[in-house]
């Protein structure tokens, strides 16, 4: 395969940004600061148009609550806070009829990242920070968690504080696992992965990371509120009959969602569309299928939890009755609409997991990847076949019994191209050359997890079994060991590979090593005992359970402290190599041939000075005299252009 | 083939199978009898039974990536220092291993679909609720879940005849309903041994779940719906019965303890307790299967003409009563 000779042209195009105008970012610009006090001043209108319009109903008498303020609270909070960052900046423009062709120069400097940047460089770092704050804070409540269950009769919280602590514990790291690859590394490294000087439309971008954090902000509100009592999954008519911090939940996962749309349709486009010449289908590095494949999904499933959440706040604001079958609704609405979208969503945690670590193996075996082809259509049918899944969630719900024989066997199916990934891991490591650097130990931990939980997925999908361990914490380990053990991981995984190419800045092994291992033992420690836990019957989202599970119980939350000060150790690392004693990353410290590496580091404004012409596939390791990757001297010199 | 390559797989294979079949023994002897539920009921010891078919499988599996890792992670260690690693097309792909993978992983994973569904079917639905209108029935099921609704149903001793028990869940607590004895209401369940229990779970409010752990039933409670799931109970026993669906700040309170008691037992118990609570039971609605108040019931006013009902209208007492 060589360079088509029509393409080149339009793919240089003029460079996004017009270096000449770099505009100097002051305190009355736009910035983190205007959004926060533009986000309180649209609550307070927002809140006071809602008590105006609704003010004479309350559902509760003399409760004081009106949902239809809080709702419209959060809302014009929302608009303003994208107001006030700027995001409605270019619509609103080109709605006054002004031209809004010109591009917004985006600012130079450390300032950049608390400002609505169309540089997918600079909206991977931000969301970096982002997805670790929205991590930090749900790990904190998940210390909280098992510090209640540490003693099944002393209590450290109020009931109804444990429920809110065990929900936004819940729905935090949920929404959080959406975008915690996508966002930071999908950004990042896609257009450089596909020889792209930029992502397909860079508004969208930066606005799928200042909803996230939005969205961030929506689901803390519910704590003010009273907090909302039904976990993640939030089942109507509890969901109908909670305190208003439902709200914050129902249009949290709103906002979220929309973020998760525009993420996914954005690094869709990008990636049909922006590829370099030369770069095939076959070359598409294994990490971008994964990402291609977790973006239909993004794109595809999050609608149907939108318009859910929607219906939830049209029963609750405008008294509709969607989920409540007292006035002619239906609890099961709710349930099959959420997991419509809830299954996709678990595998939108669960590609990209796949993707860093297949993406990772083969530097570090010195080995091509085994069975690429395999790998990317596993991806593939992973995502087709989660659409296909969902009612295994609530096979003992009373739902038609006909369906549970093909729910079971829809689940059971998807483990074989599940199983694709092992076999490209596996495969890459026969007759390798390890080396034990802390992304590949990160990598090899995905795959031990992963394999519990994975093997732990077909007891659930079993019916039979399912009777036993559905609603326990046998479930509950079950996704910890996917999300946490797997997602989670490669994500760390990830970051280590790659955040030397996105700062500059090596991460310190020694702390990364004691990170690593006090992760993975501690991981496993917390987490295995619950399977136990559950098989035994304890049940979820509870604060206290039988006498004989104390010991279980204890073991796993004191394991669970340790996992939690991993945590601080990579914080800590963060610090130390980027602040106390940063050390210059070489520009390709793993050796490794892929493209996003063949770029200067710090990756120059532009990506690449002429659009690269890819000649093969990134794992050619082992064959000396291999063609190179790519030409990066570029289409330009190729075909005598300057760009 | 060369023959390193040949030893390696072999050198993994030969350990693989040692400690797979130990393991699997070492589980079925020693592990598998204790698994829960335990053999309180029929549905509880075929799910013992399921999952430790399942751990028969899955064990080998996880042992084989897991001797695979090892293996892999020593031999051909960098630090080691081994000959480079060969690239080009073998090494990226071979035809064989693939379809080899693909093939073992799709017939073990149609296996356990078919095993999961032919275990489901005989054992009318394991346990798991199977919604308003069940396809998989014990013998007599059918007949006694009308009987109950027309206030007709009965119950003895030695007859072999299916024991109706509604389960009605509460924000927070279980209330049990014997239409054979009467419909009196209790806050206890007791069950006789060796008899196939029907269980009609519905909820008064929000989605909760009845978990009878060790009778290995699970039924989901929705207001409104009637959600049925058989066993049939074997000797005498105690078993607990926790919520397993988030329904509110006492969810983890949502707990009680049953017993499975000698049917002359049970007799005597549900005879006793109907006799006892004939003043309240009169003042209850007339059984049926969804328990929710109309205009003239107790909280009232939810179905002003009756007619209103999500499932079945024939089957919600709302629909007979009388108007006040």
């Amino acid at each position: 395969m060589t360079i088509s000779a029509e393409r080149p042209t339009d793919v240089v195009a003029t460079p996004p940004s017009t270096s000449g105008a770099v505009r100097r970012g002051g305190w009355f610009s736009q910035h983190l600061g205007t959004a926060l006090i533009a986000a309180i001043l649209g609550y307070l209108f927002g809140h006071w148009l809602g008590n105006h319009i609704a003010g004479n109903y309350t559902p509760v008498v003399n409760s004081g609550v009106n949902d239809l303020a809080n709702f419209f609270g959060l809302l014009f909070g929302v608009v303003g806070w994208l107001l006030g960052i700027g995001a409605l900046n270019y619509p609103l423009a080109k709605i006054a009829g002004r031209s809004g062709t010109e591009k917004t120069p985006d600012v130079e400097g450390f300032s950049k990242y608390f400002r609505y940047s169309t540089d997918h460089k600079t909206v991977g770092l931000q969301y970096v920070i982002g997805v670790c704050l929205f991590l930090f804070t749900g790990g904190l409540l998940a210390m909280a968690i098992r510090t209640e269950l540490l003693n099944p009769t002393t209590h450290i919280f109020a009931p109804s504080t444990y429920i809110e602590i065990v929900s936004e514990h819940g729905t935090i790291m949920m929404m959080m696992a959406t975008s915690i690859v996508v966002g930071p590394l999908g950004n990042y490294l896609i257009p450089l992965m596909i020889g792209s000087r930029r992502m397909a439309f860079p508004r969208i971008e930066a606005f799928s990371f200042w909803i996230f954090t939005a969205g961030y902000m929506v689901i803390f509100s519910a704590l003010p509120y009273g907090g909302f009592p039904t976990g993640w999954t939030g089942y109507a008519p509890l969901q109908n009959q909670a305190g208003p911090g439902m709200i914050s939940y129902l249009f949290g996962f709103a906002v979220i969602g929309l973020g998760m749309m525009a993420a996914g349709f954005n690094i869709a486009v990008t990636i049909i569309n922006y590829r370099a010449p030369g770069m095939t289908w076959g070359r598409v590095p294994i990490f971008v299928w994964s990402i291609l494949a977790t973006a239909a999904l993004l794109t595809l499933a999050t609608p149907v939890l939108f318009s859910a959440g929607l219906f939830g706040i049209l029963d609750r604001v405008d008294q509709t009755a969607f989920y409540v079958a007292e006035h002619g609704g239906s609890s099961y609405l709710w349930e099959n609409l959420f997991w419509f979208f809830g299954h996709p969503e678990v595998y939108i945690m669960a590609l990209p997991a796949f993707g860093i670590v297949a993406e990772i193996l083969p530097v570090f075996c010195r080995k091509p990847l085994f069975a690429q082809k395999v790998g990317a259509a596993g991806m593939i049918g992973v995502a087709l076949l989660s659409f296909f899944v969902w009612q295994h969630h609530i096979f003992q719900s009373g739902i038609n019994p006909d369906m549970r024989p093909l729910f079971m066997l829809t689940t059971e199916l998807i483990s074989i191209p599940t199983g694709f990934i092992f076999l490209v891991g596996m495969g890459t490591l026969y007759k390798a050359k390890i080396r034990y650097e802390l992304p590949m130990l990160f990598s090899l931990a995905l795959f031990f997890n992963f394999l519990i939980g994975g093997l732990t997925g077909v007891f659930l999908s079993d019916v039979p079994v399912n009777v036993t361990v559905h609603g326990g914490f046998f479930v509950l380990s079950h996704f910890h060991y996917t999300i946490m053990g797997g997602l989670l991981f490669a994500f760390m995984a990830g970051l280590y590979y790659w955040l030397p190419k996105m700062t500059g800045l090596m991460l310190n092994k020694k702390i990364g090593l004691w990170q690593f291992w006090l992760m993975f033992v501690f991981f496993n420690l917390t987490f295995f005992p619950m399977f136990i836990i559950g098989l035994l019957g304890q049940p979820r989202r509870v604060y206290t359970y039988a006498k004989n599970l104390q010991g279980l119980n204890d073991f796993s939350s004191i394991s669970a402290f340790i996992l939690g000060i991993s945590f601080l150790i990579f914080a800590w690392n963060l610090a130390y190599s980027w602040f106390i004693k940063p050390e210059k990353a070489p520009a390709n410290p793993w050796d490794s041939l892929g493209l996003e590496w063949q770029t200067a580091t710090p990756v120059p404004v532009h990506n690449f000075d002429r659009i690269p012409v890819i000649m093969t596939d990134p794992y050619h390791y082992g064959e000396p005299g291999a063609t190179a990757l790519a030409d990066l001297s570029g289409v330009s010199s190729s075909t005598g252009n300057p760009a | 083939m060369k023959n390193g390559e040949v030893n390696h797989l072999r050198r993994m294979g030969s350990a693989w199978a040692v400690i797979a079949v130990v393991a699997d023994l070492v589980y079925w002897f020693a592990v598998g009898p204790h698994v829960p539920p335990g053999r309180l009921t029929e549905a509880a010891k075929n799910n013992q039974m399921d999952f430790n078919i399942l751990m028969l499988v899955a064990l080998p599996v996880l042992l084989g990536v897991w001797v695979y890792l090892a293996y892999s992670l020593r031999v051909w260690s960098a630090k080691r220092g081994g000959p480079e690693p060969v690239g080009g097309p073998a090494a990226a792909s071979n035809r064989r291993t693939q379809v080899l993978w693909i093939s073992i992983t799709s017939v073990a994973v149609l296996a356990a679909a078919a095993f999961g569904t032919v275990a489901l079917i005989v054992d009318h639905g394991s346990g798991g609720g199977e919604g308003p209108n069940p396809v998989w029935m014990p013998t007599g099921a059918a007949k006694a879940e009308t009987a109950a609704l027309a206030g007709k149903a009965t119950w003895a001793p030695g007859t072999n005849a299916v024991l109706p028990v509604q389960v009605i869940a509460q924000q927070w607590k279980f209330t049990y309903r014997y239409p054979t004895f009467g419909g009196f209401e209790s806050p206890d369940l007791i069950l006789p041994a060796n008899t196939s229990v029907a269980f009609n779970v519905t909820s008064l409010d929000v989605i909760h779940s009845f978990w009878a752990y060790q009778l290995s039933i699970k039924a989901d409670a929705n207001q409104g719906v009637n959600n049925v799931a058989f066993t049939e109970t074997k000797g005498p026993g105690q078993f607990v019965v926790r919520c397993s669906e988030l329904c509110g700040i006492w969810h983890g309170s949502m707990y009680n303890y049953g017993k499975v008691v000698s049917q002359g037992a049970f007799m005597q118990w549900a005879q006793q307790t109907e006799m006892a609570n004939a003043a309240n039971t009169k003042l209850l609605p007339p059984f049926a299967y969804t328990y929710a108040p109309d205009a003239n019931g107790a909280a009232g006013g939810l179905y002003p003409d009756g007619t209103v009902t999500p499932y079945n209208s024939s089957l919600t007492y709302g629909a007979k009563q009388p108007a006040s």
